[in-house]
């Protein structure tokens, strides 16, 4: 499935957006001084009259969008998730999600995998942030595929959405035909020992993790959430019921992103073992991304001992 | 405007005071003060200014209006009702459950609210947004916001403001209502805003100063604003908070309260007295 090409979500985020344009006149852009680094550059180099830079003000950002939103645009916002998520949180909870506003949030840099510049801009808190907004719609591509998909998909569908995208580049998971439908979490492999559930760039480290543990003799199902709400408990559900135990896996703050997301559905549903694979109440810090993805245990690795942990927690 | 004109903008603007109170009482919470501050302009606006139809709320070409300050709904509501937007009797249906008349506007759910308010700083960026998207669009229509003065704090005000003209919205106009208090005192002593209008003139705004609570000097304003090209243009329109009810007037503990019954009656017979002036002057 997996083939040698490799891309960053934002890069295709960018590229996604200068094909949208093309389509669709309605669609406009705004940044707050990072098109360079969110790729809506290339928007706005294609489109420099449906593009607006916002400077460094990420709250004015948004509302101008949600401005933009009522006269029948289709507007992208954009910044880092730190500072689309964070600083702009109350600005995107009143007066993007409140009103339910048509507008799109392409969010780069989320996570840990910003790699060197830190802490300060290493956002594990969105995806947390955004599920507590009711309407808003969260999606999480693993691949540049899916963040394609994603992006048009979000430009098709009216309300507001929060496109989570991160800085390194990806193997490509999805064939070119992918069919991507928004809140359908996708089942990459069968297994009954356990399931493991993973969003964004640790879709791929759940892909060889279930080739770990089958050395070892386990069989694990995987499933891609790459939209964390609205959630397919559906796919959930059947999972707990019929491997009895889960993993997630994500590169987010385990409290209240997808791990507690799937938790949520299963206790009130299956109750069985979930841990979850995520950042654990922790600030990110610098260093290369790969191998910041090591020291906060964001590999293929931990979500082999936590499905053992899970399976032996099976009653 | 003519004479009779003003009349009956007058007599409108105290209408709409009445509507206020009666909000105000009937919820038995919410924001006089800064209501009747804005009162006259209000009437202004939807009587004589914006281009907008009450059988036609959502009219793409419409002139949009953004009350940022949107603590001061009770204004906004009275004079929709005024203009037909929803029977005025719903104004007593003020912050209960299931009213379309929120404590803060919401554009979800009552007919000529252009936008969802109440978070101070927001709504200015929005107005913004409107008209960016106007000049985009190419569509005529102007878009209006009111501020509080004590709204000029946040600092989402000046990122606004920073925008505004560096796009050169000219589609745009601004209104400060400054009414000196917000809820800890005067704006000067918790955390003074002023020199406004130098501050928006820094920003880049070209800025007219009136009294708001005449109609010659805010036609004048508006008027002024139209025709001015390159610039958005903010109006700093200097008022009395709680005008119109002499107890009420430039009383910061009028801000957030509703009158008790008694408190109630006196105010409505003030202003139907006031009502009964204008309509034989």
């Amino acid at each position: 499935m997996a083939d040698t090409i490799k891309l960053a979500t934002r890069e295709a985020y960018g590229k996604a957006l200068v094909e949208l344009g093309e389509k669709n006149e309605k669609v406009v852009v705004v940044d707050a001084d990072l098109a360079a680094a969110t790729k809506t550059g290339m928007f706005k180099k294609a489109y420099p009259d449906r593009f607006f830079d916002a400077g460094i003000a990420e709250c004015n950002m948004v509302n101008v969008a949600a401005g933009l939103s009522t006269v029948g645009f289709i507007p992208f916002a954009s910044s880092f998730a730190m500072f689309v998520a964070g600083r702009a949180f109350e600005q995107v909870r009143n007066t993007v999600g409140y009103p339910h506003l048509n507008v799109k949030i392409g969010a780069t840099h989320a996570g840990i995998s910003v790699g060197e510049d830190g802490a300060s801009h290493q956002c594990c808190e969105d995806i947390a942030l955004m599920r507590t907004i009711p309407g808003m719609t969260i999606i999480n591509p693993c691949d540049d595929v899916e963040a394609r998909a994603a992006v048009f998909a979000a430009a098709e569908t009216e309300g507001p959405f929060y496109l989570r995208f991160g800085r390194l580049a990806l193997p490509r998971l999805n064939a070119e035909d992918y069919k991507f439908e928004i809140g359908k979490g996708v089942q990459l492999a069968d297994g009954k020992d356990v399931t493991i559930i993973a969003t964004g760039l640790m879709v791929n480290e759940a892909l060889i993790a279930k080739d770990l543990l089958a050395s070892e003799g386990i069989s694990a199902k995987v499933i891609n959430i790459h939209t964390i709400k609205p959630i397919d408990r559906d796919i959930i559900i059947e999972a707990a019921k019929s491997t009895g135990a889960i993993v997630t896996a994500e590169e987010a703050s385990i409290i209240g992103g997808l791990g507690s997301a799937v938790t949520e559905v299963v206790c009130e549903t299956v109750p069985v073992p979930v841990i979850r694979v995520g950042v654990e109440d922790k600030f990110g810090g610098s260093g290369p991304a790969v191998e910041m993805l090591k020291i906060y245990g964001l590999t293929a690795a931990n979500i082999v001992e936590k499905a053992k942990a899970a399976i032996a927690l099976k009653k | 405007m003519e004479q009779a004109a003003k009349k009956q903008l007058r007599i409108k603007a105290c209408k709409a005071r009445m509507g206020i109170i009666e909000a105000v009482y009937s919820a038995n919470s919410g924001h006089p003060g800064g209501s009747l501050s804005i009162a006259d302009i209000m009437t202004y606006l939807y009587f004589n200014e914006m281009n907008v139809d009450p059988k036609d709320p959502r009219n793409e070409d419409r002139d949009r209006f953004v009350l940022s300050k949107g603590h001061t709904a009770p204004a906004l509501y009275s004079v929709l009702a005024l203009k037909g937007f929803f029977p005025a009797e719903e104004l007593k249906t003020l912050r209960k459950p299931g009213s379309m008349l929120q404590g803060h506007p919401s554009m979800k759910m009552t007919p000529g609210v252009d936008m969802s308010t109440g978070s101070l700083g927001q709504g200015i960026s929005v107005a913004v947004g409107m008209a960016l998207g106007a000049k985009l669009a190419e569509k005529p229509f102007r878009t209006y916001a009111v501020l509080g003065d004590g709204e000029l704090q946040e600092g989402q005000v000046w990122e606004a403001a920073m925008f505004a003209s560096a796009k050169g919205l000219d589609n745009l106009c601004a209104v400060v209502d400054n009414n000196n208090l917000q809820i800890d005192g005067t704006v000067a002593q918790v955390n003074s805003p002023y020199p406004i209008g130098e501050k928006f003139k820094a920003f880049g705004w070209n800025v007219i100063e009136i009294c708001a609570h005449s109609f010659d000097e805010i036609e004048a304003a508006f008027e002024a604003a139209k025709e001015f090209k390159g610039k958005p243009t903010v109006i700093v329109a200097k008022s009395i908070k709680g005008k119109g009810v002499s107890f009420m007037e430039d009383q910061v503990s009028w801000h957030g309260a509703a009158p008790n019954e008694e408190q109630y009656n006196q105010a409505m017979a003030e202003l139907h007295a006031a009502l009964l002036q204008l309509e034989e002057a």
